[in-house]
């Protein structure tokens, strides 16, 4: 068959993508909407952004948000690449499936259950639950999407390298830290990230590890949009959504320059 | 190997590894064991608990204690065993409804020119990256009765009336739909990228249909994309909370809203963990396949 686009392919494409972007740019459109009616359109304002500075509920809320992504973002990366480097580096180890087991069942777990039985554990351990308790869960369920990111950068890298290094007499450690950690640095950083919007976006996992002194950006959200769409919460759901653009892009643009920069060297 | 460096390796496996235990699975084990109490107006609210202190015996006092009364209120209250069932049928039409739209534009993406490839598959991951809430939130002014979906059609005329579609399992099927696309469709464009063209060029040359040769050959050969794709969906939506919370209103019967009211609504912890004991059972053979297709997938990366 010719490669090429079909009209039937064409148009696949278009309401696919119209499909998932339409309904966010029109989040996007509308909360610069002067009217305060979500549907009537009543011009252009940007007067909600500034109800939003003042709402100094959601501020708080946003503030604990990107403290405990940070914090989870650079625990989880630092577990999970150790986890991806011990599935991919040390064979057959004893208890190596229930390893391989432990890593992809919280990718798939519903986030009820993993919410719920960390919940249960903090209370039968008797920890005040809050700030730390969010991070922990947080860095529990990230760290495998971690793991799984650098895994598959790790599993078609060129052995040769790390090979010569040792040979030539350099010890394990520094090996790792001067020829692995460079060449697997984009996988890493984009493991970073994810962890970081993973962590930023949960909802269901927070509320239940969380206690009354911890409210995050999407349990404030949550508890408000119960109450109807308001545009408050369109200026705050832009903002968010533009800056995780901003740095998904900025991501990117790194990777493929740190990319293209270790192809041209090797 | 040197000393320094078994202990480098007993580290990097063992951190880990006793993160995940500690974290993931005692917590499991935690919660089967709270799905056999029963519930207390106390602090923890359930009973028996566990007193280290007393040893052996105590251990014992605290096993004849626990019982699987839960399981059984269960099995013979209707609302639970409606929302296993209606959680099960949702995730398995959605899941439908996502192969039926995601392939055709993962293999639409595939045709595209190579140079525009890595842009499309960049597009089709970034709505992930955004918020799962502020996406199933943008729904809701699309499809409230006052809503711009609504005020759209009303204006060009095709309906008299508005319709009701939030707070309708249409809208749970809309929103999931929506969220899990791309779940969906990059496995499938993972494996369609490689598929071999000449194979369907031979069959078309040997008298095939267009849609002969992709029925019998490009389905075929995408099978293990259809497979990841289908459960990566499939398993979180039988669990999934803000969907059918935020669009289902209240007829949308599903177990992940079930768990969370019997939890934060009537305080009742031992029953949520039979909920959710009853949830891990239904979900662990989709859990066990898709890790074999995953590492499946990364034995043929290599």
């Amino acid at each position: 068959m010719r490669r090429g686009l079909s009209f039937f392919n064409v148009t696949a494409l278009v309401f696919g993508f119209a499909f998932l972007y339409l309904p966010i740019l029109l989040l996007m459109i509308y909360s610069f909407n002067e009217s305060r009616l979500v549907t009537v359109w009543g011009g252009f304002s940007t007067r909600w952004y500034g109800e939003l500075l003042r709402n100094e509920q959601l501020m708080a809320a946003a503030w604990v948000t990107l403290r405990v992504a940070f914090v989870t973002a650079i625990v989880a990366t630092v577990l999970g690449t150790m986890a991806a480097i011990a599935l991919t580096r040390y064979g057959r180890f004893r208890g190596r499936a229930l390893f391989t087991g432990l890593v992809y069942a919280p990718m798939v777990m519903p986030e009820v259950i993993t919410g719920l039985s960390l919940l249960l554990l903090f209370v039968a351990i008797d920890v005040g639950r809050g700030y730390w308790t969010i991070v922990i869960a947080h860095t529990t369920f990230s760290m495998c999407f971690v793991t799984v990111v650098v895994q598959s950068r790790l599993v078609t890298f060129d052995r040769a390298l790390e090979e010569a290094a040792l040979d030539l007499g350099a010890p394990p450690w520094k090996v790792f830290f001067t020829v692995t950690l460079p060449l697997i640095a984009p996988a890493i950083l984009a493991g970073f990230l994810l962890a970081f919007t993973l962590s930023m976006d949960d909802l269901v996992i927070a509320s239940f590890a969380s206690g009354p002194g911890a409210t995050t950006l999407p349990m404030r959200i949550y508890s408000q949009v119960r109450l109807g769409v308001t545009p408050e919460i369109n200026a705050a759901s832009t903002i968010l959504i533009a800056l995780v653009t901003v740095a998904v892009i900025v991501a990117a643009l790194v990777t493929k320059r740190s990319v293209m920069r270790a192809e041209r060297g090797g | 190997m040197a000393l320094r460096d078994r202990i480098g390796r007993a580290l990097i496996l063992g951190a880990p590894f006793a993160w995940l235990g500690v974290f993931f699975l005692l917590p499991v084990g935690i919660v089967l064991k709270i799905s056999l109490s029963e519930q207390r107006l106390a602090q923890p609210p359930y009973w028996p608990l566990l007193d280290i202190s007393e040893g052996w015996e105590g251990f014992l006092a605290f096993l004849a204690d626990l019982s699987l009364e839960n399981f059984l209120f269960l099995w013979e209250d209707d609302l639970y065993v409606a929302s296993f069932l209606s959680s099960l049928r949702i995730a398995a039409v959605a899941t439908f409804l996502l192969l039926l739209i995601g392939f055709p534009l993962a293999y639409a993406m595939t045709r595209a020119p190579r140079s525009w490839r890595p842009m499309l598959v960049a597009a089709l991951i970034l709505p992930f990256w955004t918020s799962f809430l502020i996406r199933v939130y943008a729904w809701i002014g699309i499809l409230k009765p006052e809503g711009l979906l609504n005020h759209w059609l009303l204006s060009v005329g095709l309906i008299s009336a508005p319709l009701q579609i939030i707070d309708t399992e249409r809208a749970v099927f809309i929103g999931l739909v929506y969220t899990y696309l791309p779940f969906m469709a990059l496995p499938l464009y993972a494996t369609l990228e490689r598929l071999d063209d000449s194979l369907i060029e031979a069959a078309q040359d040997l008298g095939a249909s267009a849609f002969k040769a992709f029925w019998t050959i490009t389905v075929p050969l995408a099978k293990p994309g259809i497979i990841a794709g289908s459960l990566l969906c499939f398993i979180p939506i039988v669990g999934e909370f803000v969907v059918p919370d935020l669009l289902g209103g209240s007829e949308t019967l599903m177990i992940g809203r079930t768990l969370w009211t019997e939890f934060f609504g009537n305080r009742d912890w031992p029953l949520a963990s039979a909920v959710a004991i009853v949830l891990l059972v239904i979900l662990v053979v989709p859990i066990v396949l898709f890790r074999e297709a995953e590492a499946r997938r990364l034995e043929m990366g290599r």
